[in-house]
């Protein structure tokens, strides 16, 4: 039997000490599954509340616990960390040709950051919970909040830096690491997107942290620093902390655009359409993503020449993701399409981030905002592109690359069919949502008038069939590891540098460094010489 | 390292110049200069922190690539401060 | 074999592109402090546009004579970080360690003072939160800025902190024979680090003592 990443030691120490990008990626991948899997619980708990109008299930008090559980958890837990942590850690190095990360000791040190602050996150949920929603807005937190926002502060806190580390790492990785021959404009496009979302990462972590260890720090001293009491300024809090968690959003959609690249030009055969504005306008996201912060404090009393100014740059982000939408959409025109699993997730993704995105536009236009600020609009809004784009790009991904990580071949059938319901059990959740919110219903209430009951059922009905839809892939993928098909190295045929060699790849990743002479998804040249021979 | 080095003449010359523009800021602070006064103070300390980072942190020496990941961050500092701004400076009322 | 590649790590194939990935990373690193002060920097420039009149009242009671007297050894102890970086250039070690020594005594007497001062606003009853007293109109805003400065001025004091102890163990480094004129970039990369708290200093002296 070959010697591969695997194998070549099954010791719980030699995981636990192990620098290999390959396993933390794996380690990682069981973490944030834990973790998904507790934030979808509080989802369904919130989702039954809301089946009749009533606040009958839960008390208004734990519902509030629940919600900000479900969000705390999915933002900082899963989705942040969900791409970059798993596909990133394990393919950068791989697709540029690298034996590993520039930092391998602290990309491990990354993970346990991650669990430290995931478990102290968990901890603040056990020991009683925390009400303030995952924004922690001032002074409700600093000041009046009774529930355990201290602990939950720290352990987003030190997730943190381990999203700083992983950015950092991938920086110094992708600049002073290519093989030979890899030049900026051979580079997968997975990587640029990365590349561009390690930098929200690395500048504007470093602020969330600084204003929550502010929070953390009025709390436990009572030393004045957003109290009204004192002249303290709410907004203040704000923009410090949506200065970092507006980017965020771009840390979640940026590598999942960076996934569908790959995704969409495997599934078509062909080389992606405009290579260089799909590039740029990772960075062109990352970029304009700074600026535009300001979208969430519309009706919080900022400044209304400032609400002017943040409403027009908002619109601004729209183009470059629009771009990319154009040239997924012309990769896909004449090219071989194959209907594997991981293109269905592809084209969900394409569908459901075109709404998403779309509906961003309603949000970032001052008037409209004023209308459905605060409402399920806005919940179904960010779940089309946290769940509907992150999310599908995320089990795209893990589809497409299952066989190199694992050496496996996933059901592709029961592959199909899971991506399909949930795509369906995700648009019957989140689509009444817009309607709902549309029509003035407020989130973050236990209760709602009887008219919303319909839509509010048909949301939880829906959210049954997602919650079914993730529980396939988590059952056939792990039957895959021991009864599935032996993948080979490059069973999908991919022109990328990680299908070059072994499938589950050696500890070294490659036997030699390999030389780079084409360009990226350089598939029409397969094709040719398929054709020829 | 392969960099062409900093002779100690010249760190020494620096830190002399620092100490200077300390002296210089406390004494421009005696002096009531209205709004300018802080527009001084900051001046001088940007300055102080251009030669800490040029000569002691040798930026002087350094690619370019680095001189630009040393600047990134002051940059997003700035687009933080002047987009607060943007909303404390307008604020009606505040 | 070359000497110096007992220090090349398995996943790079030269000391260049080692050395290379260290001092990039440490700028991001640096970058990314920057941000994190920088959100306490624009707390601190909001309140004082909003309350200009309280800070000046509340930094008179700071001592410039003290405060100047630190700047002055924090910037003495930049050069002598420096000054160990370039005796690493030059391979010598014994040199390396003591300048690492003076910056370190430099750094715990900044700290020390620190100290001082922090244990001179316990006494008049200027630490924010439960018994803070200010005489004079601007007693609430100017609680917000003794909260600044100490949140501000602690931060800082545990980046120094964390500078002593990184430099003990370098000198354990170059005691160990870890340090030579090619291959330094323990000693080149604590240098980063205790220019760049330097640097924040340097902000945060003017901010917090020189406000008239």
């Amino acid at each position: 039997m070959k010697s591969h990443y695997l194998n070549e030691d099954y010791s719980v120490r030699s995981w636990l000490l192990t620098t290999d990008h390959k396993r933390i990626g794996i380690l990682f991948l069981l973490s944030i599954t834990l973790f998904f899997i507790l934030g979808g619980a509080a989802a369904v708990a919130v989702r039954l509340e809301l089946l009749t109008p009533e606040g009958d299930l839960v008390s208004a008090e734990a519902y509030n616990r629940l919600f900000t559980a479900h969000g705390v958890i999915m933002v900082f837990f899963f989705l942040i960390p969900s791409i970059p942590s798993v596909l990133g850690n394990f393919f950068i190095p791989m697709m540029i040709g690298a034996r590993d990360l520039a930092f391998p000791r602290l990309n491990l040190l990354s993970w346990y950051l991650y669990m430290a602050g995931g478990l102290l996150g968990l901890s603040a949920i056990v020991g009683g919970g925390i009400d303030t929603g995952w924004t922690f807005y001032t002074p409700y937190s600093s000041v009046f909040a009774n529930g355990q926002v201290i602990l939950a502060a720290t352990g987003v806190f030190i997730a943190g830096f381990s999203s700083i580390l992983t950015g950092l790492n991938f920086i110094v990785t992708i600049h002073t690491m290519r093989a030979p021959g890899l030049t900026w404009f051979r580079l997968p496009l997975f990587v640029w997107a990365h590349y561009a979302t390690s930098f929200i990462q690395v500048l504007g972590t470093p602020v969330v942290a600084s204003v929550i260890a502010l929070v953390g720090i009025e709390r436990l001293f009572g030393v004045g620093l957003f109290d009204p009491a004192l002249g303290g300024d709410p907004l203040l809090f704000q923009h410090l902390f949506w200065f970092y968690s507006h980017p965020a959003v771009y840390i979640m959609i940026l590598p999942a655009m960076g996934v569908i690249s790959e995704l969409v030009t495997c599934f078509s055969r062909k080389r992606i359409f405009g290579y260089e504005f799909v590039a740029y306008s990772s960075i062109a996201i990352a970029a304009v993503g700074f600026l535009v912060w300001g979208h969430h404090m519309f009706v919080s009393g900022q400044s209304m020449y400032a609400g002017m100014v943040f409403s027009f740059l908002s619109f601004l982000v729209a183009i470059p993701s629009a771009v990319k939408t154009f040239n997924w959409t012309a990769t896909l025109h004449k090219g071989s399409i194959s209907f594997a699993t991981p293109m269905i997730y592809t084209l969900g993704f394409l569908g459901l981030f075109a709404i998403g995105g779309l509906t961003g536009l309603f949000l970032a236009c001052l008037g409209v905002d004023v209308h459905v600020h605060d409402t399920y609009f806005v919940v179904a809004h960010f779940h089309y592109i946290m769940v509907g784009g992150t999310v599908m790009a995320y089990l795209g991904g893990i589809h497409f690359w299952w066989p190199k990580m694992t050496g496996r071949l996933y059901p592709e059938f029961w592959g199909r069919l899971s991506a399909m319901v949930i795509f369906i059990g995700f648009n019957l959740t989140f689509f009444p949502q817009f309607l709902l919110g549309y029509m003035g219903m407020p989130r973050r209430y236990y209760a709602y008038p009887g008219e919303f009951q319909v839509l509010n059922v048909m949301s939880t009905a829906g959210a049954s069939i997602l919650g079914f839809g993730y529980l396939m892939p988590l059952c056939y993928l792990l039957w895959s590891l021991k009864y599935g098909a032996e993948a080979g190295p490059n069973p999908w045929k991919s022109v990328g540098l990680e299908w070059q060699t072994e499938s589950p790849p050696v500890v070294q990743n490659f036997e030699t460094t390999p030389e780079v002479t084409q360009e990226a998804y350089a598939y029409d040249a397969q094709e040719a010489e398929a054709d020829a021979s | 390292m392969a960099h062409e080095s900093i002779s100690r003449t010249t760190y020494f010359t620096i830190f002399l110049i620092l100490l200077a523009l300390l002296v210089v800021t406390v004494r421009v602070a005696d002096v009531d200069l209205g709004r300018f006064n802080f527009l001084a103070a900051m001046a001088i300390a940007s300055v102080k922190a251009v030669l800490i980072a040029y000569y002691f942190m040798h930026l002087k020496t350094q690619t370019q690539l680095t001189r630009l990941f040393a600047g990134v961050g002051f940059a997003w500092l700035a687009l933080l401060l002047v987009l607060t701004f943007a909303d404390v400076a307008t604020r009606l009322g505040g | 074999m070359h000497p110096e590649s007992r220090f090349l790590a398995h996943h790079f194939d030269s000391l260049e592109q080692q050395h290379e990935a260290a001092t990039m990373g440490m700028w991001l690193f640096l970058a990314t402090e920057i941000l994190f002060f920088g959100g306490m920097f624009t707390a601190y420039g909001v309140y004082r546009s909003f309350y200009p009149q309280a800070f000046v009242a509340a930094s008179h009671h700071l001592d410039v004579t003290i405060g100047t007297f630190n700047t002055g050894v924090l910037l003495t102890s930049s050069l002598t970080a420096a000054l160990a970086v370039h005796a690493a250039q030059a391979g010598r070690r014994r040199a390396v360690i003591g300048f690492l020594v003076a910056t370190m005594l430099l750094g715990a007497t900044f700290l020390g003072v620190k100290g001082f001062e922090y244990h001179h606003k316990f006494v008049e009853s200027l630490i924010p939160g439960h018994g803070f007293v200010f005489p004079g109109p601007h007693a609430r805003h100017a609680e917000l800025f003794f909260s600044l400065y100490f949140v501000m001025t602690a931060f800082h004091a545990l980046h120094i902190l964390i500078g002593l102890g990184v430099m003990a163990y370098v000198i354990v480094l170059t005691r160990r024979g870890q340090v030579t004129p090619e291959h330094h970039p323990s000693v080149e990369l604590t240098g980063l680090y205790w220019h760049f708290v330097d640097i924040i200093w340097v902000f945060l002296f003017p901010l917090l003592y020189l406000i008239r």
